[in-house]
């Protein structure tokens, strides 16, 4: 131990010695990223919120943007309505997950699970447009599905399945719930067999071990999975847009029309800075109630 | 309910069912358009009507192949032109960042740790549209002052570049400093202890044992950014990049072409996704 600490002090020494000379290599190109690219845009995007072009083409400070937002129904309703489906997309998809994370880590041999993790990571890298074009070739109605089932007899004309509210949440669940399998497979992997081998032991149910103690111990794993689902869910674009009906409106879609078609694009910075405001504060929201840190959710 | 403990039948052939049918819901669009990739008819869909190359290697009026696609081709060399760039900027800046949040001590360390962190939990098309905005403003500026029209500061090839760098770096230094919390300490104290210098410590001995880590963080860079969409449309300019190219094609003209490339694209990552595997299993 005493060793350790005067090694640290000549360390330090030699360090200042350096005029800290690597430490400012760290942190300067690390300063520059999050200075310009961070920083300053999120300002930007605040200031460019609350001007608004006068008819003379000068800018001047004013809240019109976001007294818009509140006073036209259809923007704050599609607010609404893509917070709501987010969380319930996040609920669905930790529903479907959670067993399919269990039996990556607890239940098949682990050669089974290698190649299991592989057909995941698959559909994770191929990327969301391709994943959400297979989709439109599957539920068309034309597609793939409807015709297999006219094939076999079960119906006779197809079913109207693809730009309504299902297959949007087909795309945004299909998309994201990888992103819970696998930190709640890295919770799992280091959870202790005998926890559950001792429960059961004692008598206690399926349902009870499943509750109160499998869940509590990966409760870090199901945050983190859930924040970034959340987060993928309510930020997507793809899916509404190419999977969802007229009816199916996403609020990042209303962004995207004031930015590429009216080119009204402070109108489209105040949304921008709802729609920010909105999934930061359901994601602290989210911390606080599991008493999680957000530099967990990284790992 | 786990591999040591038994359970009735009827659950565990219960389970495996529910396993299989979450496979298939996970596989059936990547396989769907591999196969029609292959289906010699005019539409994206069925019927299948027997087995064709043509949406590959075409060349004629009516059907144009893959490769004799040349807007197709010159996005795909821009996608992977950008890819190659943001990888490099992100590998760089984000290792970085992890050597500095791992093993500098310094003030405001805690906020600049969230301040990375962020873009993990900001929505793309919020960096997209902030970015955008900065780089207008800015080169509005640079133009009212001194008469110059930069490049950079428009939706262009170099600020698609930037956008994905962005979050490309956070991504990088998760996946470093997972490796660096591995990282034996007193390798380094020992390098500085024999009179190396901070920066040959880290060069010499830190950053070899972090290689694998930053070879794989290259390759994740790379994958974010080939198939981003959600910060590209805002910035991209004359040259669009692969996915901007498709989504614009099945908004207004989807032909089977669509399932080539997409096809391509599976059996690339498929190959590299198993590269992936047995370097993994060689390593340990």
């Amino acid at each position: 131990m005493m060793n350790n600490k005067n090694l640290k002090d000549t360390n330090r020494l030699k360090i200042t010695g350096n005029f800290n000379f690597t430490f400012y290599l760290l942190i300067v190109p690390v300063l520059i990223w999050l200075i310009f690219m961070i920083v300053i845009p999120h300002a930007e995007l605040l200031i460019s919120s609350f001007l608004v072009e006068d008819d003379m083409g000068e800018m001047f400070f004013s809240f019109a943007n976001y007294i818009e937002f509140f006073t036209q129904k259809i923007y704050w309703l599609t607010f609404v309505k893509t917070a709501a489906y987010s969380i319930g997309v996040t609920l669905l998809a930790f529903i479907i997950a959670f067993p399919i994370a269990f039996y990556l880590t607890k239940v098949t041999s682990k050669k089974n699970a290698a190649f299991l993790m592989l057909l995941l990571l698959i559909p994770l890298w191929v990327g969301e447009l391709v994943t959400v074009y297979g989709w439109m070739v599957l539920l068309g109605d034309h597609g793939v599905i409807n015709q297999f089932l006219i094939t076999i007899g079960i119906i006779n004309k197809p079913l109207n399945m693809l730009y309504t509210n299902f297959s949007m949440v087909v795309g945004l669940l299909y998309m994201s719930m990888l992103f819970m399998v696998i930190p709640v497979m890295s919770t799992l992997q280091s959870m202790d067999d005998s926890l559950i081998e001792a429960a059961c032991d004692l008598g206690a149910s399926r349902w009870d071990i499943f509750t109160k103690i499998i869940i509590p111990y990966a409760m870090p794993g199901i945050t983190s999975g859930a924040i970034i689902v959340f987060m993928l869910v309510i930020g997507d674009y793809l899916a509404p847009n190419l999977l969802g009906g007229k009816n199916s409106l996403w609020f990042t879609e209303q962004i995207y029309n004031n930015f590429l078609t009216t080119f009204n694009w402070n109108e489209g910075a105040a949304f921008g800075f709802l729609l920010l405001m909105l999934s930061s504060g359901i994601i602290w929201l989210a911390l606080k109630v599991s008493g999680q840190k957000l530099e967990k959710v990284g790992s | 309910m786990i591999r040591s403990l038994p359970s009735s039948s009827l659950y565990r052939i219960g389970y495996r069912i529910y396993v299989f049918l979450f496979f298939t819901f996970l596989l059936m669009p990547l396989l769907a358009i591999s196969v029609l990739a292959f289906n010699d008819s005019n539409f994206i869909s069925l019927p299948w009507n027997g087995f064709t190359t043509d949406w590959f290697f075409a060349a004629t009026d009516e059907r144009q192949g893959l490769f004799a696609d040349e807007e197709l081709i010159a996005s795909i060399v821009t996608s992977l032109s950008t890819g190659f760039f943001v990888a490099v900027m992100s590998t760089l800046v984000g290792t970085l960042a992890a050597l500095l949040f791992e093993e500098e001590q310094f003030r405001l360390k805690g906020l600049l740790y969230f301040l990375a962190l962020a873009p993990l939990v900001i929505p793309g098309v919020i960096l997209g549209i902030s970015i955008l905005l900065t780089a207008t403003s800015a080169g509005n500026h640079i133009e009212n002052t001194f008469g110059l029209d930069v490049e950079l500061f428009r939706p262009s090839y170099w600020l698609v570049i930037l956008g994905q760098f962005s979050f490309g770096a956070t991504y990088v230094m998760l996946l470093v400093s997972a490796r660096l919390k591995k990282f034996d300490r007193t390798l380094e104290e020992a390098a500085l202890s024999l009179k190396a210098t901070r920066l040959e410590a880290i060069w010499y001995v830190t950053i070899p044992f972090l290689r694998p880590a930053i070879m794989g963080a290259f390759v994740v860079a790379f994958i974010l950014s080939f198939s981003n969409i959600n910060t590209t449309i805002f910035l991209i300019g004359s040259d669009p990049t692969l996915p901007i190219d498709l989504y614009s094609r099945i908004r207004f003209s989807s032909t089977p072409v669509l399932n080539a490339v997409s096809f391509l694209i599976v059996i690339v990552i498929s190959g590299l996704a198993i590269i992936n595997l047995f370097a993994n299993r060689s390593n340990k």
